[in-house]
This record gives C-alpha cells, sequence and structure tokens, in this order.
C-alpha cells in the first residue's frame, strides 16, 4: 500500500520545516519528499491543497478505561476519539481496574489496540503493585511486554523510602519514571486550587506547596539516584520554576501539561461548574500564565490531553462529588491551536509540544516528518472551525470545560502506517 | 461572567443559593418584606395565603432539625403544604443520584425545594436542572453558603444597629468550616460595612479570606476591640480536639467569648450566635444569657426573613 | 377632558360626611400608600382618639402568583384590638375593589369586627367584585389605561393625579 499526499503545508516541527511539499508513504513510512513523492505512484493520492500536514500527534496521557471502566469507556470508543482528534500514537497511565501492573494486562491491551488498527498504543506501567505503593512490579517484564516508563499515575506515593527505592530499580535498568507530583497528605480531601475561588466557594483546597513539595522531594532522589524522571500535569508557577532550575542544573528531568491548564484557571469553576474539577486543580491565573509560558520558553516539554473520559452520571453530582476529568483527546489540537493563537507562536512551535517533543520522551522515531519515519500524519485545516457538541465527539465521555464552544482547526485525515484511519469533513 | 443563576431576567430572586453575587437592592428588599412579615408573626393568625396551594419540599440531606422547623414554620405561615424529606436516611443510602432524587419529587409537584446537603454547590446543581416553575432555596451547603441564615443576620443587626456603614463586625471561631460566616461576610460587604472582621486561630481562617473584603485578628481581645457585633460561629464537636486545635479548654481560653472579652468590644455591642451553642466552647453561658446577647431573637427574626425569601421567589417567574 | 378634582377640598367635605356618624366604637385603617395619606388627614380632622391603623394587603393580593410579591410591602400595624369595632377602612381611590377584598381579608386575620365601612377619595368605576364605598369623595372619569393616584408633596399637600400606561 503507497499513499502519496500532495499540494500540502507541510509542517515538521522537528527540522522547522513549514513549507508546501508532497509526501510519500510506502510499506508504512515515509519513503520520500517534495519532488521525489510528487513524481511516485501511488495507489491512494490525497490532496491536501490548503491543509497543513504534520506528523500525527503523540499523547503522553489519555486514559481509555479498559480495561475494567468499560461503562466509561471502551478502547473502540476511545481508539476512535484518538484517530479523530489527529493523535497517532498515545501513552495510557497505568490506572486502570485492574492495574497496569502484570505484563498479562499489558499483553492484552497492546493487543486489543493493534486489532483495532487506530492509533498506537504505548502502555505506561504501574510502579508499584496495584499503585498501592508497597511492592515494585517487575518492571523488567512489563517492559518487555510492551511498557514505555513506569508511574503511580494519580495515586502518588506516600512512602518516601518507597519512591527512592523505586527510582533506583527503574534506573538500573534505564526505565524513566513518570510522576505526578503531588505530596498526599496536602492533598488529601482537596478538590480545588487552595485560594480565593476555594474560600469563597467553601470547597477543600490544594495547596501550590503540595506540588512544589513533591517536587522537591522527587529532585533529590533524581539527584541522588540519576534516574530519568518525567514529570506530570505541572499546574502551579512555582512548580514550573523548580523546573526550570532543575533543567538549568541539568538533571535528567522532562515535564508536561494538561493542555486544560493552558486555559482555564481557578475563576472558571463559575458557580461550581463540575466541568472544571480536574486533577491536578485548576489554580490562579498567575499559574496559568506561567505554564502557558513554561511551554513557550520550554521549560515544559510537552502538553498532553490528560483525556479521561467521566460519565454523566459521575459528572453530574455537587462539585467535590464529581469525578475528576474532563475528554481531551478531540480537543487536543483546537486547543493548542488556541494556545498558539493567544502566545503569536508559530505552527511550528505550537506543534512541537505534541509531536517531537512527546516523541522524545517516549523514545520513538514517530512525531517527525523525514524520510524513514513512521508514516503517522494528521491533514487539518487550521482555520475551519469545530464544534464541540457531544455528538462531535466520538469519546464516549462527553463532559469537558469547552462543551459548546467553537475552537479553531478541523482535522481532515489521519494517517498511521500509511493507512488512512480516521477522514473528516 | 454567566448571569447569577439565582436572579431572573428582571433581576427578581428566582432562587436563593448565595448571598454573594446579589445586588443591595435584593438584599434591601429581602429585609424589608421580612420587616412586614415580623408584623404577621406579632399577630394572633400568624398565617397569610400567599402559597396556599403551593408545595415546599425540605430537602435534608444532612441532619438539622432547627433549620428544617424554621423553615417548616415559615413555610406553614404562608399557607404552604410542606413535605419534610430526611433524605440522609433514605434514597442516597440506596445509592439514588442527586439529581434522580429531585427529578423524583419534582413529578410530585414541587413549587420550592428548600436544599441542605453537605457538599458546597449542590444546591446549584439543583437550581441548573428544576423546572421554570420550581424554585430552589438554599438552607446551607457544605461550606459554602447557608443564605438565609445570613439574611436573619443582617436583619437583626440592622434591627439593632441601624446603619451598616458605621459598623463594625466580628466573626469569632471556626471560620473555615463555616457557610455562615461567608454568608454574613457577603452581605455585610455588600451593604456598605467598613470593618468586617474575622478572628481565629490560623487553621480555621480559610487561606486568601481577605480577598472577601475581612481583616483577620489572630488575637481575640484585639479583634473584639470596638466592635458593635460580634458573631460567635459554632465550633463542631469533632474539629475540638486533632490537628486543627489541642482541645476545647484550650479554644475557649483564647477565642470562647467571657464577658471580660465582651468588654473590649463597643459598650453597646450585640452579641449573635447560629446556634446550636456550645456553651463553655465558644461562648460563656453568662455572655450568652446576658443583656448583649440578641441569640434568641435572631431566631423570630429567622421565620420572618424566610418567610420573605419563600414568597420572593415563588412570586418571581423564570 | 375636564380637571380633576381639588384632593385638599375632598378631604373636608369627606370629613364632613363622616363626622355625623362616627361613634366611641369607631376605629380607622388606611391602605398603603395612597389611602395611609388620606387617612392621617382624615382622623386629625375628625379627632378620632383610638391611634390609627395602616394596612398593607402585599400579603393578601389575588394576583401574586402572576406578578409576585409587591416590591416594598410594609408593615401593617393595627394598634388596637378589632374585636367588635366600627372600622372605617381609607383608601385613595376605588376601581377594581381587588384591593379593598385583600383588605378584609387580612382584617379578619386581627379578628372579627362589628362592622366595615368604607371611605375613598375617588371612585373611578370599573368595579369587578361586588364592594361599594359608604363615604366617596368625588366620582372621576379615567380613561382605560390611565392610572389615578394620590400624590403628597413635601409640605403634606395632597393631589389626584393622572398617570398614563407608557
Amino acid at each position: 500500500m503507497t499513499l502519496r499526499i500532495v499540494n500540502a503545508r507541510l509542517i515538521d516541527p522537528a527540522s522547522g520545516r513549514d513549507a508546501a511539499g508532497d509526501v510519500l508513504i510506502e510499506r508504512g513510512r515515509i519513503a520520500a519528499l517534495d519532488g521525489d513523492a510528487r513524481a511516485a505512484r501511488a495507489e491512494r493520492t490525497l490532496d491536501a491543497a490548503g491543509q497543513v500536514v504534520a506528523p500525527g500527534l503523540i499523547d503522553l496521557a489519555a486514559r481509555l478505561r479498559e480495561p475494567g471502566e468499560e461503562y466509561k469507556a471502551t478502547l473502540e470508543s476511545e481508539m476512535e476519539a484518538a484517530v479523530a482528534g489527529g493523535v497517532t500514537s498515545l501513552a495510557c497511565p497505568p490506572d486502570t481496574d485492574p492495574p497496569l501492573d502484570e505484563p498479562g494486562l499489558v499483553d492484552m491491551l497492546r493487543r486489543r489496540a493493534r486489532a483495532l488498527a487506530r492509533a498506537r498504543l504505548y502502555p505506561v506501567g504501574a510502579l508499584t503493585v496495584k499503585l498501592q505503593g508497597e511492592t515494585l512490579t517487575e518492571m523488567a517484564e512489563l517492559a518487555e511486554s510492551g511498557c514505555v516508563a513506569f508511574s503511580q499515575a494519580n495515586i502518588p506515593l506516600q512512602d518516601t523510602q518507597m519512591l527512592w527505592r523505586a527510582l533506583q530499580y527503574a534506573g538500573s535498568f534505564g526505565f524513566s519514571v513518570w510522576l505526578r507530583p503531588a505530596e498526599p497528605w496536602l492533598s488529601r480531601g482537596g478538590v480545588a486550587h487552595d485560594g480565593d475561588v476555594a474560600t469563597r466557594l467553601g470547597l477543600p483546597g490544594i495547596p501550590s506547596f503540595a506540588e512544589t513539595i513533591a517536587i522537591g522531594t522527587i529532585l533529590e532522589l533524581v539527584r541522588a539516584t540519576g534516574t530519568r524522571v518525567h514529570l506530570c500535569r505541572l499546574s502551579s508557577e512555582a512548580g514550573v520554576a523548580l523546573v526550570r532550575a532543575a533543567k538549568r542544573e541539568g538533571l535528567p528531568v522532562s515535564c508536561d501539561v494538561g493542555v486544560h491548564h493552558l486555559h482555564l484557571c481557578e475563576v472558571d469553576l463559575g458557580y461550581f461548574d463540575a466541568q472544571c474539577r480536574l486533577d491536578p486543580p485548576l489554580r490562579a491565573q498567575r499559574d496559568r500564565d506561567a505554564l502557558s509560558e513554561g511551554v513557550a520558553d520550554g521549560t515544559i516539554d510537552c502538553v498532553c490531553s490528560d483525556h479521561t473520559p467521566v460519565d454523566d452520571d459521575a459528572k453530574h453530582q455537587p462539585f467535590a462529588e464529581a469525578a475528576p476529568g474532563a475528554t481531551a483527546l478531540e480537543l487536543l489540537l483546537p486547543l493548542m491551536l488556541r494556545w498558539g493563537a493567544l502566545k503569536k507562536r508559530s505552527l511550528v512551535q505550537t506543534l512541537a509540544p505534541i509531536s517531537c517533543a512527546p516523541a522524545r520522551i517516549l523514545g520513538v522515531q514517530s512525531g517527525r516528518i523525514e524520510i524513514g519515519a513512521p508514516g503517522d500524519l494528521v491533514v487539518f485545516d487550521p482555520e475551519a472551525p469545530t464544534r464541540m457538541t457531544p455528538d462531535a465527539l466520538k469519546s464516549q465521555g462527553k463532559n469537558t470545560p469547552f462543551l459548546g464552544y467553537e475552537l479553531p482547526g478541523r482535522v481532515r485525515a489521519t494517517i498511521v502506517a500509511g493507512k488512512v484511519v480516521h477522514e473528516g469533513e | 461572567m454567566r448571569r447569577n443563576p439565582q436572579l431572573n431576567k428582571n433581576g427578581e430572586l428566582q432562587h436563593l443559593l448565595s448571598i454573594e453575587g446579589l445586588p443591595r437592592e435584593v438584599l434591601e428588599r429581602v429585609l424589608a418584606t421580612a420587616d412586614s412579615f415580623i408584623g404577621v408573626t406579632e399577630r394572633e393568625v400568624k398565617k397569610v395565603p400567599l402559597l396556599r396551594g403551593k408545595s415546599v419540599f425540605n430537602l435534608f440531606f444532612e441532619p438539622s432539625t432547627r433549620t428544617r422547623t424554621t423553615f417548616e414554620i415559615a413555610a406553614k405561615r404562608l399557607s404552604a403544604d410542606v413535605i419534610n424529606l430526611n433524605i440522609a436516611a433514605s434514597s442516597q443510602s440506596k445509592g439514588e443520584s442527586l439529581l434522580d432524587t429531585v427529578a423524583n419529587l419534582s413529578a410530585m409537584q414541587a413549587d420550592i425545594f428548600v436544599v441542605r446537603h453537605g457538599s458546597s454547590g449542590a444546591p446549584f446543581l439543583i437550581a441548573q436542572h428544576v423546572k421554570p416553575h420550581e424554585h430552589v432555596v438554599n438552607a446551607g451547603d457544605g461550606r459554602h453558603a447557608h443564605p438565609t441564615q445570613g439574611l436573619l443576620d443582617l436583619y437583626t443587626l440592622r434591627h439593632y444597629k441601624k446603619d451598616f456603614t458605621r459598623l463594625t463586625v466580628a466573626i469569632v471561631g471556626d471560620v473555615l468550616h463555616s457557610r455562615v460566616a461567608r454568608s454574613l461576610i457577603h452581605g455585610l460587604t455588600t451593604l456598605g460595612t467598613p470593618e468586617v472582621r474575622v478572628i481565629g486561630p490560623q487553621t480555621l481562617i480559610p487561606t486568601g479570606v481577605e480577598a472577601l473584603g475581612v481583616h483577620v485578628y489572630r488575637n481575640m481581645r484585639e479583634g473584639l476591640k470596638g466592635c458593635d457585633a460580634v458573631v460567635m460561629l459554632r465550633l463542631q464537636n469533632e474539629r475540638m480536639r486533632g490537628a486543627l486545635l489541642p482541645s476545647a479548654q484550650e479554644f475557649f481560653k483564647h477565642y470562647g467569648l467571657t464577658a471580660d472579652k465582651l468588654a473590649l468590644a463597643a459598650p453597646d455591642a450585640i452579641v449573635m450566635h447560629p446556634g446550636p451553642m456550645n456553651r463553655g466552647v465558644e461562648i460563656d453561658s453568662s455572655v450568652a444569657d446576658g443583656p448583649h446577647s440578641v441569640i434568641l431573637p435572631q431566631v423570630t427574626f429567622g421565620i420572618a426573613v424566610r418567610m420573605a425569601v419563600m414568597s420572593m421567589v415563588a412570586g418571581a417567574s423564570a | 377632558m375636564t380637571a380633576l378634582p381639588d384632593a385638599e377640598q375632598l378631604c373636608l367635605q369627606l370629613a364632613d360626611a363622616i363626622r355625623p356618624q362616627l361613634t366611641p366604637n369607631t376605629a380607622m385603617i388606611g391602605l398603603y400608600t395612597g389611602g395611609v395619606w388620606l387617612a392621617e388627614r382624615l382622623h386629625d380632622l375628625l379627632g378620632i382618639a383610638e391611634p390609627l391603623g395602616t394596612l398593607d394587603i402585599a400579603f393578601y393580593r389575588d394576583d401574586y402568583h402572576q406578578q409576585g410579591l409587591a416590591r416594598d410591602p410594609k408593615r401593617s400595624k393595627i394598634p388596637f384590638s378589632i374585636e367588635g369595632r366600627d372600622l372605617l377602612l381609607v383608601d385613595d381611590v376605588l376601581f377594581t375593589g381587588r384591593t379593598v377584598r385583600a383588605a378584609m381579608n387580612e382584617l379578619f386575620d386581627y379578628g372579627r369586627p362589628a362592622r366595615i365601612l368604607l371611605a375613598v377619595l375617588a371612585d373611578r368605576g370599573g368595579r369587578q367584585l361586588p364592594i361599594c364605598a359608604q363615604y366617596c369623595g368625588a366620582r372621576v372619569e379615567v380613561p382605560a389605561g390611565a392610572r389615578l393616584r394620590l400624590r403628597r408633596t413635601e409640605e403634606g399637600r395632597l393631589s389626584l393625579q393622572l398617570e398614563h400606561a407608557t
């Protein structure tokens, strides 16, 4: 199967390219570019006039709810959502039910994903058995079955001795550990940023220092062990500052932010809008601005969707009782385009945190347009708007703070390994 | 900013969910209306026909005999039919969701839902889902708001002190968990009270409370100086000993209202308490029963204020 | 259109009409807002010993379900027992009769009077209930849609005014 895309505006954040061009994909990989591609013969040709062709998006955190929570979403629905959003690779955190702590579970998940032939799935294995923080998982086994990293998802380790050992062990095999920095005692019971809005609404708060204290602990352990750590879902200005300093120091750390946190802040809770109940919580406006600046200046490597399908029963609850999370696979590209427009970033700069940067964290070859790279592409119109209605969303989770919004960008086609897996209008 | 969900398009009170965000005129209208109802409560026949044929559902997801009773009396004095539902003991424990419960009751032709819920914001959620002719009155949600209590506190203050723009009011104790404090603070600032103080140990004062327009005092003696009114908050039993406070005794010593501490306030200061009181924890009996105390009149005013609120919301179209 | 009658003049005439029929058992009650102004004046002119009662019928109106609660209800004050009394109810303008109906309902929540008489400054016709005034200052023709009401200046002068619906 050969696929040729012609007349495109080719954007490759890895090389900084933004120019008209053509691509040829052969046997799942990019085989030729521009003149060579144009001249080649292909079984199928897509005319991408007026469209952007970029590397398929790579999302470092998308919950697919399988195994165990199929009433919230299924692999079928969420993989469909991924490709509808132009996401061609995604990492899923291990907080499924049961958690991804056994090679068998990981194997099965990957087999199911392969059979669906949508986006590529990169499971993140549990760092401890059942995420309970007591026993290390068989990380080497899990890695053999396909785990790309190890994590506690949103359930932080309380025991710092355990965290130290886990980093030592993972580091012995060269695995990286993904950690959500949240000091468990300070986060306990909180549902919103401990600030003006939580005080006004009478919601139990989570102080910013729950994040910075955890980052401080993690960084000390990185210094001690040398293990590569990826910090997940930064939420505070002070957190960004700590990471900036750690990178300057040369520590092997990277980090990401959820895309909602680039746009929303505590004020958006309004009158207890449970759509804005997220984990980590939306913090103050200055935190949001610092996160946004952190992405712009590269302190924050990647932006992820933190896709979390939540069903209506769980969402239509009083704020504190509502399940945290929002559906976001299909909003990642539009929200990044919106961010890029607000921050006056070029498309190359806007797409880097959702393509080549996360590819580097995952250690995969996709996320770039060059000969030999996997043929994973997204074709989109950056000008055409999309209205985020429940019907328009393929994800089984219909809850998002942006429900009803019109956001920039419309995915016309998504290509994984040279195969068109999604065609939009 | 979205329209305040409590007001209809004419700016009338359609639900009462929180004092925050209500314009001064609306608050003043509630107080004026409550004042007329005081006249009714002093009559031989303490009933007016306003809500004849209407059904008031007292929806208490959290037990509270006192507040429920005052709402019940108020509704009955407006000639409404009152249905008391102690949800804490029924459907929720069977796993029914909040909105399902409300939908079910709505099918029984409710006109007003009086809602008490342990979770901040629950009445807002209900108000978003009721039919246009149904009204929601918040009878206390989590730590967020207790607007009828706030209004009756405002009524009491106006009754004894007349002019809000010359008052210094201190709110003492567990502000962190207090919906009463939040509602009163919003009411006082909206009505132009120049000096609102909150007094308590840092463990019981919420982060950034200054943003609500109050001054924080850690030392009660300092904070009481020159106050025209002292509002004592109830300290819940479960908070008397633990990470927030070492003991009820130590709390009383430093933050309990005693006659000698009250002497620091203005000579004609009034003492208020939302009840039920913990004598010897937040307030000394000699003060609670003393000449400065207006704690019992508060209860009487509370009925008139709730009559005012229910008659105002039930008469406002969607 | 003819000029409206002078309210001050009507007050005197009304007092003269009422005076012969006053008994020691008579007590006077004014209806907010115009009725109270008029009642205060009549109360003075007639030298009634019993203090004046005032009634705001906001809680008894029959249009509550359409209009909602009146904006600024006043506290009704009846500073005497109405049980067995001859009550003289005073209002500025008699129109549909609904206000008087509401006032009588409210009065019966205070007790059982022996008799209720009605005095109004002006009767504009248009009754919707079987109610009539025993004492009436003047009959006034009012165009449909217009509103006739009593005004009081800062110096306390009363006058009738016609307000056209906008």
